[in-house]
């Protein structure tokens, strides 16, 4: 019969290791800061605190990781290297995008560019098969995964006419919809040049370059860019579309960061999603489903 | 009452007089209210996986003293809806929001949450849980990663930061906004919008 | 402890033998044996299918594909009961329905499993036709208890009432709900088209909510004349009414289980206690909104006092319709989705599924494809158990300190999961055939350190941690008990089975994949109640490291970097038409994917077995004569997911 409590007493003793070897990770690194906590944290040989500080310090994200798909602008031509073909829209599960062809004015046979491209990332699981059976490389995985936002109109204003509404018809008030229409992205709202791309991907891009090598005509800019990408830092992306910069802390070593959200809701909409004048989706008026029977 | 404070001080323009006290109380109500958000212990599918893991040890929730999840509604001043709403449980869900004091917030966490996501189309999925309860911050994703879900809380703190208590609604006269709890009929039934059911139904 | 190797038993628990209602023989498993190192295990069932063909001649005809029919199904019973005590087909695996509205039928597909040996699970089929009033039959109840939760589905889902269930209500949906919506004539509100991918996508694609198409702006639909005002809605039935008054419903236990505490000593017994007492009974309801029922689980208990004198489940909180979306969706569409079943082990149920297909389009993958989806599958039965240790801890009452180990372990390996797949929970990374991305050097390293360094520590620290722990011990030494010849009749699986004695372990019993050339064993344990159960699951972690070990030493030498697909990728897949049931052992117990194709580019029915869904089958049994505060116990030790149970 063992002693009552020694399993106790064990357990406690375990706590307490782990209490101590926080510590002791902790001072070891004290002074001389080789790596960023977040990497140094993460590594197995850690024994101590695996917290990682968010705003502050983020985990270096993986090549693979993926959140939303964007569409890869290809930099030298200024236009969109998808060719709608269709295929993403095809393998897409929970059917998410829509794909408009552009036909060609006069013979009315379709041109190899998409007029228009929705992407309802209200609606995206995520699984990354678009950018998997793409065969154009149009189509890729973003790692921007700070997009959470708050409806834009001014919520106490809304809320407060809402209720008002509500107490003068006697019904009350029907929401939903604040997420939908800012969440799906169109073509200019989707699009990001290939310096992101190559920056968030690196191997991938290589790829990429290796298989358009028999081209002479491959682009001089993008693959510098590859280079330093794989390196230490995120080059300073261009385009139009990146002009909001990066918005995040320097990136840390090896650390893959996005260059800028897709909506950030300080920056002003049509900066990333166009605006709704050229977004045929908006919701449907909810107010008259209300009491106005 | 603030008049007199200020009265001897600076002058203060004729259409401010009644802010000033008002926007330092503000910031300390923001204040205690951002810092101090106690979730409600509430996982409904897969992104409740990834809740947990940000009140886990990685990511440290209580650093934004948002480490008291409750298991009761009646202590909690954040509704994490984290995964997918389905028909059958949206009456416990809403009924749960009308038990929660205010002020209350809700974030809908993950695709499913914000509008159904990959279970849109299925028939017993409610397309977005905003449909029945006001949502204040959306996060997409499928599922978001734990620092998504951070990245919201902060969004929310912004947003809790440019409240004020002289506009909120719960202080609001005759603020009495409890949502009435959808009933499984045949389908389910909204209650805010029996009567147009009842007449479209009839046409059908 | 080594399969075949004695166990150290603690005192074997005295029970009252059980026998099903209907009277017959209890089910003949073996119990308490230990599964042998190499089963025999039957590749056919071609005998099987013969020698019932000539027992009840006239009767059984020869199904297309996939088992035989019995042409009447007033004696399914008669049939299904030589099944089980003439053939050993011990267990029934999977009871599903598959509705055919070109011949008017549905048709009731049974799949039944010798435990533990295993070998091919027998296939049986009964049709019904479709007209409502027409469309019911016989219960297997009485033979397999486990069918109860099954059946309840089936007629949920397709209407097909089964005559003797005991609790013949809706158990995913709710009560009132119109329509049988698995039936294929049967459209959802947001009904977009048969199949997809949906023709309003491309070429001309114009974004439309789906909100936008219907009639009431919402995923809903009435019949006509709906009036709200005057429906009365009870979606539960009459779950409160079943449970009054009669004292110990347990089906199959004419008076309460004998509960026997820690040191085999009875305790006393709920009746003979509580008939001195008075006491009221009271009904309480827990969930689906409570910390302890793991997600969004309803249980209705009867108290008498503190004991428990009958449970209820009410579960669908989180029915999302994988099946009906499954139907709509390509095969490829499916991948993803099943991740999405059993969060927390995306990996496995991903490869019950590309297994399934596999077998129908007849591809072998690649060596390497086998190695890489091993890797991925042990090292996710390591990342579920540590989460469900964890959370078994949590609901003992040791509030979170080792959950937040688990989890801060758990997290190094879904980040390995996230730098190869590309997700931490949802990887989407099998593919028929093939797999998605090979691991580059850099994660190999990784994988390394992990499987020789760091997972090693940390089960050992979590078994010296919690092991001998008094208070564990205390709570879960007796809690429990269930049995190997009732958890068998109960379809239980997993590694609750395995903690009653029964050595069935799919990985063994049906092999897939290389797991025959690796060395492993399947750890059981014959005590059965919740300290067993978490046992097994620390000694199955052990043994799933020991494969990875293996894996990792042997890939290089083995398999060809890159090898990772067979044959052409491709995204339009056509299934030649067949059917076929797959099945792997998740952490959670065996999952199985019953899948028709009609050869074309959509499943023509995609049925998942679950087993957290069919493990709670036995928890009623489990759970009755315990105290309420046991009950939480209990539920953490079935481990199950909501995502699964719920579908």
């Amino acid at each position: 019969m063992a002693i009552i409590g020694a399993g106790i007493l064990k357990g406690l003793g375990v706590t307490m290791r782990h209490f101590v070897e926080t510590y002791i990770e902790d001072f070891k690194y004290m002074g001389f800061n080789v790596d960023s906590s977040a990497v140094r944290r993460q590594n197995p040989k850690n024994r101590g605190l695996a917290t990682i500080e968010y705003p502050k310090e983020k985990m270096p994200l993986p090549e693979n990781f993926r959140y939303v798909p964007f569409l890869v602008e290809d930099t030298s031509k200024e236009e969109e290297k998808c060719t709608s073909c269709g295929i993403c829209a095809k393998v897409c599960p929970p059917q998410c995008i829509w794909i408009e062809r552009t036909e060609d004015p006069v013979t009315k046979r379709p041109v190899p560019q998409p007029k228009q491209f929705f992407i309802d990332s209200t609606i995206c699981m995520n699984c990354g098969f678009c950018a998997e059976f793409c065969p154009f490389d149009a189509i890729k995985m973003d790692v921007n995964y700070e997009i959470s936002y708050y409806p834009a109109e001014d919520y106490k204003t809304a809320a407060a006419d809402a209720v008002a509404a509500s107490i003068q018809d006697n019904v009350l008030p029907v929401h939903g919809g604040g997420a939908v229409g800012r969440l799906i992205f169109d073509k200019t709202g989707l699009m990001k040049s290939d310096v992101y791309h190559a920056t968030i991907h690196p191997s991938d891009w290589a790829r990429e370059v290796a298989e358009r090598k028999p081209a002479p005509a491959a682009k001089a800019a993008p693959v510098a860019v590859a280079a330093p990408a794989a390196g230490l830092s995120a080059p300073k992306p261009a385009g139009p579309k990146m002009a909001g910069g990066p918005k995040m802390a320097a990136p840390a070593a090896g650390v893959v960061v996005p260059a800028a959200p897709i909506v950030s809701s300080e920056a002003p909409a049509p900066a990333v999603v166009s605006p709704p004048a050229q977004v045929p989706v908006t919701r449907p008026s909810k107010p008259k489903i209300v009491g106005h029977v | 009452m603030a008049e007199e404070q200020f009265q001897n001080d600076i002058p203060v323009p004729d259409d401010l007089k009644n802010n000033i006290f008002i926007t330092s109380l503000d910031k300390l109500y923001n204040w205690g209210r951002k810092r101090s958000m106690w979730p409600m212990l509430f996982g409904l599918a897969c992104c409740a996986i990834e809740m947990i893991a940000t009140a886990a040890s990685r990511h440290d929730l209580a650093r934004f003293g948002w480490e008291l999840m409750r298991a009761s509604p009646r202590q909690a001043d954040l509704m994490i809806v984290s995964g997918t709403v389905t028909k059958k449980m949206i009456p416990q869900i809403v009924r749960l929001y009308n038990q929660m004091p205010e002020p209350r917030y809700c974030v809908a966490m993950g695709a499913c949450a914000t509008s159904g996501g990959p279970f849109k189309e299925g028939y017993n999925v409610v397309s977005g849980v905003d449909k029945y309860i006001p949502v204040d911050v959306y996060i997409p994703g499928c599922p978001p990663r734990p620092e998504a879900l951070m990245h919201s809380f902060i969004k929310l703190q912004e947003k809790i930061e440019k409240q004020s208590i002289r506009t909120v609604r719960w202080y609001q006269k005759g603020d009495e906004v409890s949502i009435p709890v959808p009933m499984l009929g045949p389908d389910l039934v909204d209650m805010r919008k029996a009567n147009e059911i009842k007449a479209q139904a009839a046409t059908v | 402890m080594a399969a075949g190797a004695p166990a150290p038993a603690a005192p074997k628990p005295a029970v009252a033998a059980a026998s099903p209602v209907s009277g017959a023989k209890p089910p003949a498993a073996p119990a308490a044996v230990a599964a042998p190192a190499k089963p025999a295990v039957a590749a056919n069932t071609d005998a099987e299918m013969a020698d019932i063909t000539a027992k009840f001649e006239g009767l059984i005809s020869k199904a297309p594909y996939e088992g035989v029919f019995i042409n009447d199904p007033a004696r399914l019973v008669e049939v299904a009961t030589y099944v089980r005590d003439g053939l050993h087909f011990s267990m029934l695996s999977s009871i599903t329905a598959v509705d055919y509205p070109k011949d008017g039928v549905i048709e009731v597909v049974y799949h039944a499993t010798r435990v533990p040996s295993g070998g091919k699970p027998l296939c049986f089929k009964v049709r019904v036709p479709r007209e409502d009033g027409k469309c019911s039959m016989p219960s297997l109840c009485g033979v397999y208890p486990g069918a109860e939760f099954q059946e309840r589905e089936a007629y949920d889902l397709y209407g097909v009432r089964f005559e003797g269930n005991p609790d013949l209500r809706r158990i995913l949906m709710w009560e009132g709900f119109a329509g049988w919506p698995m039936r294929k004539d049967w459209k959802e509100a947001y009904f977009e088209g048969e199949t997809k991918p949906f023709e309003t996508r491309w070429p001309a694609g114009k974004h439309e909510l789906a909100e936008e198409r219907v009639p009431w702006q919402d995923n809903v639909t009435f019949p006509k004349d709906f009036d709200p005002f005057s429906y009365t809605s009870k979606p539960d039935g009459n779950i409160y009414e079943s449970m009054t008054g009669n004292r110990n419903s347990v089906q199959g236990f004419p008076d309460a289980p004998v509960v026997v505490d820690a040191n085999g000593m009875n305790q006393p017994q709920a009746d003979e206690f509580m008939d001195e007492l008075k006491t009221d009974e009271i009904i309480v309801n827990m969930g689906p909104q409570h910390p302890s029922t793991h997600g969004v689980l309803r249980m209705v208990v009867k108290l008498d006092g503190e004991t428990i004198t009958d449970l209820k489940l009410a579960l669908g909180y989180l029915h999302r319709n994988h099946e009906k979306i499954g139907e709509r969706n390509t095969w490829l569409h499916n991948i993803p989705y099943t991740d999405r079943l059993d969060y927390i082990c995306g990996l496995a149920n991903e490869w019950g599924y590309v297994l399934g297909v596999e077998r129908m389009m007849g591809i072998t993958p690649t060596p390497r494809v086998e190695y890489l989806r091993i890797l991925m599958a042990e090292l996710t039965r390591i990342e579920s158990h540590f989460w469900s240790i964890g959370f078994l801890l949590n609901d003992v009452g040791a509030f979170f300190t080792p959950a937040l180990y688990f989890i801060t372990e758990r997290d190094f390996i879904i980040d390995l999961f996230e730098s190869v797949a590309g997700s931490r929970l949802m990887c989407n990374y099998m593919r028929f055939g093939g797999v998605s991305r090979d691991f580059t050097e850099q994660q190999l390293q990784r994988a390394h350190e992990l499987a020789f360094e760091r997972l090693p520590r940390a089960i050992d620290e979590l078994d010296h941690f919690l092991t001998e722990n008094d208070i564990l011990k205390a709570r879960c030494i007796g809690v429990g008990y269930l049995p190997a010849d009732r958890s068998v009749a109960y379809s239980l699986t997993g590694p609750c089975l395995r903690a009653a004695g029964v050595g069935y372990d799919v990985r063994k019993a049906d092999p897939y994949g290389y797991y025959e050339r690796f060395d492993w064993d399947v750890p059981v344990r014959y005590n059965a109640d919740v300290y067993d159960r978490y046992l097994v699951r620390v000694q199955e972690m052990r043994e799933s490291l020991k494969i990875v070990q293996q894996v990792l030493q042997r890939m290089s030498k083995d398999t060809k970097v890159g090898d990772i697909q067979a044959g052409k990728k491709a995204y339009n897949h056509r299934v030649p038409a067949g059917q076929t049931y797959a099945r792997v052992e998740t952490p959670k117990g065996e999952l199985g994917f019953y899948l028709v194709s009609d050869g074309g580019q959509n499943p023509y029915r995609y049925h998942i077995r679950s087993s957290s869904f069919i493990n709670l089958n036995s928890l009623k049994e489990m759970t009755v004569g315990y105290k309420v505060a046991d009950s939480v116990v209990i539920l953490g030790s079935l481990d199950i997911v909501l995502g699964e149970v719920d579908r």
